[in-house]
């Protein structure tokens, strides 16, 4: 990067810039033409231009509008590519709104949050994350038509190759409209579950992205998600809930790798690089939650990774207060994950002995889960049976294909 | 828009569901189909067990079609009945079925299907 060109600007500062835009035209393309797939499509051919250019020629005062008329282009060059519509690429070159008199259109983002109050962008992260569709879905078309990732960008995050991202990214659009999902944010009884289904892909980003060097950008674009989904539905305690647990554990992103790229567990970080910002801002978002006084399973995640951060060292942690608190969640969600988790609270409050009990007891379901392994592994060592501890350490190292984690378990082994 | 409703059920699940549960379960049903009754086309139909099911298959390398005895398919599931039913949206369609009596049953299901809409071609 050359300091005195003031047009070099780094990827993930263009990726930024389109994604406070790209959703938000996305949205209001939709909305005039009634057609999803191709105002994704138009604002994706739109992103991919914007990226091209912006890295030579630096970008734009006026970005939102030059990504919307640019995509408004795309979605005419669509349009007319379709016989049938030609009235409509007609209408959509005269809309006044989307610039159609040639001069970049006014600010997406106020234009598209006008309509109804409510962010325009919020029916459609719910069609996105809609139950009907298969996970992987979700997850890539979030990131494409609310965040304004390009499939190749998905693609890498996910370790995926493009083409299958690509069709992926086909059906799953394709599924929105042959099927009738709804672009709505749904209402009363149904918004628990619905809201539940947004935050866990949102979860499942930012974890995606926690371990992985090119997923940095991924869980950075998870906290942007969960922070726009919380002001969207401000008394959501649980969005409120997810947003505080994101901001936590990216509290803690300096301090989980050493100086040599290792990959550094909880009791062996530094926590004087903690971003004590970051943890101040997590609380705030957990207070905030609390005071509506409706449990839920995020909630309790972040109040979990709240008294870790709170806690001025390793051995200073409140493990009863964590304990009592993974209590809570099982009653929520009472996966074998989170009753792995609860088991390593377990041992330090009771013992590696009954913990090791727990943590056998869900050894059937959680057969491939490294994790599982690497937890008895602990517990067998400080037992001490070496030889058990090996063999789980070595189940584990076969069982996870993240390098920084691989790189992690090896130490572990002994010569 | 217009969906497909297939009940599906496990006949051997069934088999271990008592007979007053049964005739409970019945009345729900005709409770749920009159609670629903303005969505329904006049499309549908409850269908005989699979027992009685014909089914006509290709014949091996463009030969004559086979007629053999049973469904279609040899999986566990069968399809009990169908309905047509005409809803604004997926999530209108998947409230209703949720509330479908027999979904208390192991192995009870719903598919959902979309029918291909010909009243834009030209």
């Amino acid at each position: 990067v050359n300091a005195a060109d003031p047009y070099e600007v780094t990827d993930s500062a263009l990726a930024q810039v389109v994604r406070a835009e790209a959703g938000l035209i996305v949205a209001s393309l939709h909305h005039r033409l009634g057609d999803f797939d191709l105002a994704e499509e138009a604002v994706q051919e739109a992103v991919t231009t914007a990226l091209r250019v912006w890295r030579t020629e630096g970008v734009p005062p006026k970005p939102g509008g030059w990504l919307a008329l640019t995509a408004r282009r795309k979605a005419i060059d669509l349009l007319r590519a379709r016989s049938r519509e030609q009235r409509l690429a007609s209408a959509l070159g005269e809309d006044p709104a989307l610039g159609g008199d040639g001069r970049p259109a006014e600010d997406p983002g106020e234009d598209a949050q006008r309509v109804g109050g409510l962010d325009e962008r919020l029916p459609m992260l719910f069609a996105c994350c809609h139950p009907a569709l298969a996970v992987e879905a979700r997850l890539a078309l979030t990131l494409r038509a609310v965040v304004g990732m390009t499939t190749r960008q998905i693609a890498r995050a996910f370790l995926v190759p493009e083409p299958t991202m690509a069709q992926r990214l086909v059906r799953a659009k394709r599924k929105i409209t042959a099927a009738g999902i709804p672009f709505t944010v749904p209402e009363g009884d149904q918004l628990g579950s619905r809201l539940d289904d947004v935050l866990t892909v949102i979860a499942i980003a930012y974890n995606a992205g926690y371990l992985e060097a090119g997923g940095a950008a991924v869980a950075d674009d998870a906290i942007w998600l969960a922070e726009l989904v919380a002001r969207a539905l401000p008394n959501e305690p649980e969005a409120w809930g997810l947003l505080a647990l994101l901001t936590f554990l990216s509290s803690r992103a300096d301090a989980r790798f050493d100086a040599d790229g290792r990959l550094l567990v909880l009791a062996e970080q530094d926590r004087r690089r903690w971003d004590a910002v970051a943890i101040a801002r997590a609380d705030g978002y957990l207070g905030r939650a609390a005071a509506m006084r409706r449990r839920g399973r995020f909630q309790l995640q972040a109040a979990i990774a709240g008294c870790h951060a709170s806690a001025a060292s390793h051995a200073d942690t409140d493990w009863l207060e964590i304990l009592i608190l993974y209590d809570m969640l099982v009653q929520l969600d009472p996966s074998p994950v989170v009753r792995l988790n609860q088991a390593v609270a377990l041992a330090e409050v009771a013992g590696p002995d009954a913990a090791l009990q727990a943590v056998d007891g869900l050894a059937d379901r959680l057969a491939d889960y490294h994790l599982l392994h690497a937890t008895r592994a602990a517990f067998l060592t400080r037992l001490g049976d070496l030889e058990g501890a090996r063999a789980a350490n070595e189940r584990a190292l076969a069982l996870t294909n993240n390098p920084a984690e691989q790189l992690l378990l090896r130490t572990r082994l002994p010569n | 828009m217009k969906y497909v409703l297939m009940y599906t059920n496990r006949p051997d699940l069934d088999a271990a569901v008592p007979q007053e549960r049964r005739q409970e379960a019945y009345q729900a049903i005709y409770g749920w189909f009159e609670k629903h009754g303005a969505v329904f086309t006049d499309s549908g139909a409850e269908l005989q067990p699979p027992e009685t099911a014909t089914s006509v298959k290709a014949g091996a390398n463009g030969g004559e079609p086979v007629v053999v005895d049973g469904p279609f398919s040899e999986a566990k599931e069968n399809i009990g009945g169908f309905s047509v039913i005409d809803v604004p949206d997926l999530d209108a369609a998947i409230a209703m079925v949720k509330e479908w009596p027999s979904l208390n049953f192991p192995g009870v299901a719903i598919e959902i299907r979309p029918i291909v809409d010909h009243s834009g071609d030209m």
